[in-house]
C-alpha cells in the first residue's frame, strides 16, 4: 500500500506491521499491536532495532505515553473513516506528550481527511492500493486557509488567526 | 457583499474569509466529481455532502444554508430569494436552527448554488454532519434592552474556531452550541450540547457560564452546569477540553447513544467533568488563551448601526397606538424593547393563520430585504422560533413598517401566542418522519384563528415534531406534539410543561397518542383547562405548575373519548 508523507510525496515504507501471530524478527523496523507491546514489553524493548506500536481505535495517547522514548513510530488505526478518535490521539501525542517520532494513519481514511490529519500531527498516511495519488496530493492544497494553528510549530494563540497553509 | 456595500451590525468578511468560502465550494465541486466518477463511495461521500449541508430527502435533495448566529443582510436575503426562485419552487423554509432550508434541490446544481451563495459570503458549511454545527444565538443580539453582552462576537469567534476544525470534524455525532448574552436566554442554551451564558462579573470582566449535555431527540436532557464562570480568555480552551473528552469517550457503537448528553449521563456529570478539568488544566494558559486583541478586532467588525440620537418617548408612536388598536395589538405581541431610546425590535411572523410555519416565498424574502433596507439598516435576523426580525426600527417609523408588512402577510400579531407554532418538516418532506407535522400546525392555527382569543390565552408555546428526533423541539414546548406511527397510521403524543428558556424543562406525556383529526380539539381542551383554573396573570405554564397535570389528563381523555 502506498505511503504518503505530510507533504503528499509517496515514500518507501521502512516498517512492517506485524500481525500478532507472527514471530518478531530480530532485526528490521516492526510495528506490533498495543496488546503485544503490553504482553511482551521486556523482550521487545530489549530488541536492537526500531519498534513501533499500532494503537487500535479507542486507545488513548496516554496508553503509550511512558514508552514514547522507545517508540520510533505510532500507527493509529482508523477502522472506519468516520471514526475520528485518531485525530485527538495524534494531537495529544504531539501536544501533550511531546512525541517527535512518526505518527502514521492506517486503515480507512479518505483523501479529504489528509490535510486534517497532518494538521493534527500525523506524519504519514497509508492509502489504499487503488487510491489516485493525485487526488490525495490535491486534497492538501484545496483549502489554503485554516482558522486554527496546526499542531506542528505552534507558538501563537490557539485560534482566530487565519493561516495560509498551502 | 463587499465592505463598502455591507450593512452595519453584520460581521464583515474580509478577503481571507471570502477566499476560504470560495475554496470550500471548489472542494465540494471536486468531491461531487469524484463521487460521480466512482472515486468516492456513497458511504464516503455522504459525510462530505452533509458537511456542506446537503441531505437526501423523500423527494429531492435538501440544502441547508447557514445563517451564522441568525443574522443576514438584505443582499444575502435577496440572494436566497433568487435561489428559491431558480433552484427551488419559489420559497424557502426558515428553521429552528436559524438556518434556511431549500427542499427541492438537484444534486448537480448544488456546486453552482454554493457558488452563488459564496458570492454573498454565504455557505452551507457545517450545517450538517458529525461536526460542530452552526452556532445559534438570541435573535435580538446586539439590540435587546436586557442584553448584558453581545453574543454575536463570541458566536463569530466560535464560528471561526470550529470551521474545518482539524480535530473535531469526525465526532461521534453532531455537536450544537448555543450562546446567549442576556439573562432571559432566548437561545434555548440548556437544550444544546454546549450552552453558553455570557455574563459579567463584579469586576466587569466577561466570562461564560457553561452548560453541557443538553439535547432533545429520543432521550431528552436538560443540560447540566459545567462551570459557573470560565473567563473569556479561557473560553476556547474549555470548549476544546469538552470536545476532546467527547471525541475520545463518546459512544460510537450506536448512533442513538452517540450525543454528548449520553456520555454525560452515563459517566455522570462529576466524572465527566473530572476528565474535562484534567484536560482543561493541561491546555489552558497563554498558548491557548483567547487574545483580547482578537476579541477587540472581532468586536470592531460588528460595527453598531448609526442609530439616531432620539428621545425615549415617541409621541407619533404613542398616537398611532392610541388611534389604531390593530397596530397596538401587533406592537404588544411582536416587538421587544431596544437598548437605544426611540428604537424597537420588530418580529415578522412567518406563522400566518393556517400557513406553514417558517415558510417564506421568494417575494416575501425580497419584500423583507427592501423593508430591512428602509427600516433597519439592511439587516435581518432569523429567530429559532422560525420568524424573522428587524432589530433596529425607529419607533416613529413602526406604524409605516407595520402597514407595509401587512401587505406581504408578514404582520400576524401572534408572536409567543398559541398560533406561533414551531413545526419540523415532518412527513411532507422528511425521510425519517413517522407523521406529518405541518398539517397539524395548520389545523391548530385555524382552530385558534381568532386573534383576540389568542391574546386572551396569552403566552403559550406549541411545538410539533414528526418523529422522536425532535427537530421541532416538542419536548420543550408548553404543549408538545410528537408524531408516532401506530401500525402505519399517524398518531400524536401530547406533552405538557416543557420550557425552552432559562428554567428549561422537558414536558410530561399527558396520555395515549391521539389520531390526527382529534389533535386540534385536544389542544383546545387543554387550553380550556388552563383558562378555567388560571389565576390573575398566570401563564399556561404557571397554572400547570400550580395545579399539576391531572386536570389536563382527565379533561383530555374525557374530551377525546
Ligand atoms: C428534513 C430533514 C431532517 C432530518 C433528516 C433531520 C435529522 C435529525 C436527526 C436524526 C436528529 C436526532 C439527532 C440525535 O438526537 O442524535 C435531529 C435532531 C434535531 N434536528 Fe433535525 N433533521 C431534519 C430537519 C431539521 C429541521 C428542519 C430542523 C430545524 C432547523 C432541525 C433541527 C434539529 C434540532 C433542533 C434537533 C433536536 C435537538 C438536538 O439536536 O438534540 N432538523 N434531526
Ligand atoms: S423530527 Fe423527525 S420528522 Fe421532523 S424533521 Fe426531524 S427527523 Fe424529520
Amino acid at each position: 500500500m502506498p505511503l504518503l508523507r505530510e507533504t503528499g510525496e509517496a515514500v518507501a515504507d521502512a516498517w512492517t506491521i506485524l500481525p500478532d501471530d507472527r514471530p518478531v524478527p530480530a532485526g528490521g523496523a516492526v510495528v506490533v499491536s498495543l496488546k503485544r507491546w503490553r504482553e511482551e514489553r521486556e523482550t521487545l524493548a530489549g530488541r536492537d532495532a526500531p519498534l513501533g506500536v499500532l494503537l487500535p481505535s479507542g486507545a488513548l495517547a496516554s496508553d503509550v505515553a511512558p514508552d514514547l522514548q522507545r517508540l520510533g513510530l505510532i500507527a493509529l488505526d482508523f477502522p472506519k473513516f468516520r471514526d475520528g478518535r485518531g485525530f485527538t490521539v495524534a494531537r495529544e501525542l504531539r501536544e501533550r506528550f511531546g512525541y517527535t517520532g512518526e505518527i502514521r494513519a492506517t486503515g480507512h481514511v479518505i483523501a479529504d481527511q489528509f490535510p486534517l490529519l497532518v494538521r493534527c500531527g500525523v506524519s504519514t498516511v497509508q492509502v489504499p492500493d487503488t487510491a489516485k495519488l493525485d487526488q490525495w496530493q490535491a486534497a492538501l492544497g484545496t483549502l489554503t486557509i485554516a482558522y486554527q494553528k496546526a499542531v506542528a510549530g505552534e507558538e501563537l494563540p490557539l485560534s482566530l488567526r487565519r493561516f495560509k497553509v498551502a | 457583499m463587499t465592505s463598502s456595500t455591507g450593512p452595519v451590525g453584520l460581521y464583515q468578511y474580509d478577503a481571507v474569509d471570502r477566499e476560504f468560502v470560495h475554496e470550500r465550494v471548489e472542494q465540494f465541486r471536486g468531491q461531487v466529481e469524484r463521487r460521480l466518477a466512482g472515486d468516492l463511495t456513497e458511504d464516503e461521500f455522504k459525510p462530505l455532502r452533509l458537511m456542506n449541508g446537503l441531505y437526501l430527502q423523500l423527494h429531492a435533495y435538501m440544502l441547508r444554508i447557514a445563517v451564522p448566529y441568525g443574522v443576514l443582510s438584505s443582499t444575502q436575503m435577496r440572494r436566497l430569494a433568487h435561489i428559491g426562485r431558480v433552484h427551488d419552487k419559489g420559497y424557502g423554509h426558515f428553521t429552528t436552527r436559524q438556518n434556511l432550508q431549500f427542499n427541492w434541490i438537484k444534486l448537480a446544481e448544488t456546486p453552482d448554488i454554493l457558488g452563488e451563495l459564496a458570492d454573498v459570503n454565504m455557505h452551507a458549511i457545517q450545517t450538517s454532519g458529525n461536526c460542530i454545527r452552526n452556532v445559534t444565538t438570541d435573535q435580538f443580539c446586539g439590540a435587546a434592552a436586557d442584553e448584558v453582552i453581545d453574543p454575536r462576537v463570541y458566536a463569530e469567534i466560535l464560528r471561526q474556531w470550529s470551521t474545518n476544525h482539524p480535530e473535531f470534524s469526525f465526532l461521534p455525532r453532531k455537536f450544537k452550541i448555543a450562546i446567549s448574552g442576556s439573562p432571559a436566554d432566548r437561545a434555548a442554551v440548556k437544550v444544546h450540547d454546549i450552552g453558553l451564558l455570557a455574563k459579567r462579573n463584579a469586576e466587569d470582566e466577561v466570562g461564560f457560564e457553561v452548560w453541557v449535555g443538553g439535547g432533545l431527540g429520543r432521550s431528552p436532557f436538560v443540560a447540566k452546569k459545567a462551570r459557573d464562570w470560565v473567563p473569556e480568555a479561557d473560553g476556547l480552551a474549555y470548549l476544546e477540553a469538552i470536545l476532546r473528552v467527547y471525541n475520545q469517550f463518546g459512544r460510537r457503537d450506536n448512533m442513538y447513544k452517540a450525543r454528548i448528553k449520553i456520555l454525560v449521563h452515563e459517566l455522570g456529570i462529576e466524572k465527566f467533568l473530572t476528565h474535562v478539568d484534567a484536560e482543561f488544566a493541561r491546555i489552558r494558559g497563554p498558548k491557548f488563551a483567547l487574545d483580547p486583541e482578537l476579541v477587540a478586532a472581532i468586536q470592531a467588525r460588528f460595527a453598531p448601526p448609526p442609530l439616531a440620537d432620539l428621545p425615549g418617548h415617541c409621541p407619533e408612536f404613542e398616537a398611532a397606538k392610541a388611534s389604531d388598536p390593530a397596530f397596538a395589538r401587533w406592537v404588544a405581541t411582536n416587538t421587544v424593547a431596544h437598548k437605544a431610546p426611540g428604537y424597537i425590535c420588530a418580529t415578522l411572523s412567518l406563522k400566518p393563520i393556517g400557513g406553514i410555519p417558517g415558510d417564506a416565498t421568494s417575494e416575501q424574502m425580497e419584500a423583507v430585504a427592501d423593508l430591512a433596507d428602509r427600516y433597519s439598516f439592511g439587516e435581518i435576523r432569523v429567530a429559532h422560533e422560525q420568524n424573522l426580525v428587524l432589530a433596529h426600527v425607529r419607533k416613529d417609523a413602526l406604524h409605516a413598517l407595520w402597514t407595509e408588512l401587512k401587505a406581504h402577510d408578514l404582520a400576524t400579531p401572534n408572536i409567543g401566542l398559541v398560533s406561533d407554532i414551531i413545526a419540523c418538516p415532518g412527513l411532507d418532506y422528511c425521510a425519517l418522519a413517522n407523521a406529518r407535522a405541518i398539517p397539524i400546525a395548520q389545523g391548530i392555527s385555524e382552530r385558534f384563528a381568532d386573534l383576540d382569543r389568542q391574546l386572551a390565552i396569552g403566552d403559550l408555546s406549541i411545538n410539533i415534531s414528526g418523529c422522536i428526533n425532535a427537530c421541532g423541539h416538542h419536548h420543550v414546548a408548553n404543549i408538545g406534539i410528537l408524531g408516532v406511527d401506530k401500525k402505519g397510521v399517524e398518531f400524536y403524543q401530547i406533552t405538557v410543561g416543557g420550557n425552552a428558556g432559562i428554567d428549561a424543562a422537558i414536558g410530561d406525556i399527558v396520555g395515549p397518542a391521539l389520531p390526527a383529526e382529534e389533535v386540534p380539539a385536544a389542544i383546545e381542551a387543554l387550553v380550556n383547562v388552563y383558562l378555567h383554573y388560571r389565576k390573575d396573570g398566570e401563564r399556561f405554564i404557571d397554572t400547570l405548575g400550580r395545579i399539576g397535570i391531572q386536570p389536563f389528563k382527565e379533561t383530555l381523555y374525557a374530551a377525546a373519548a
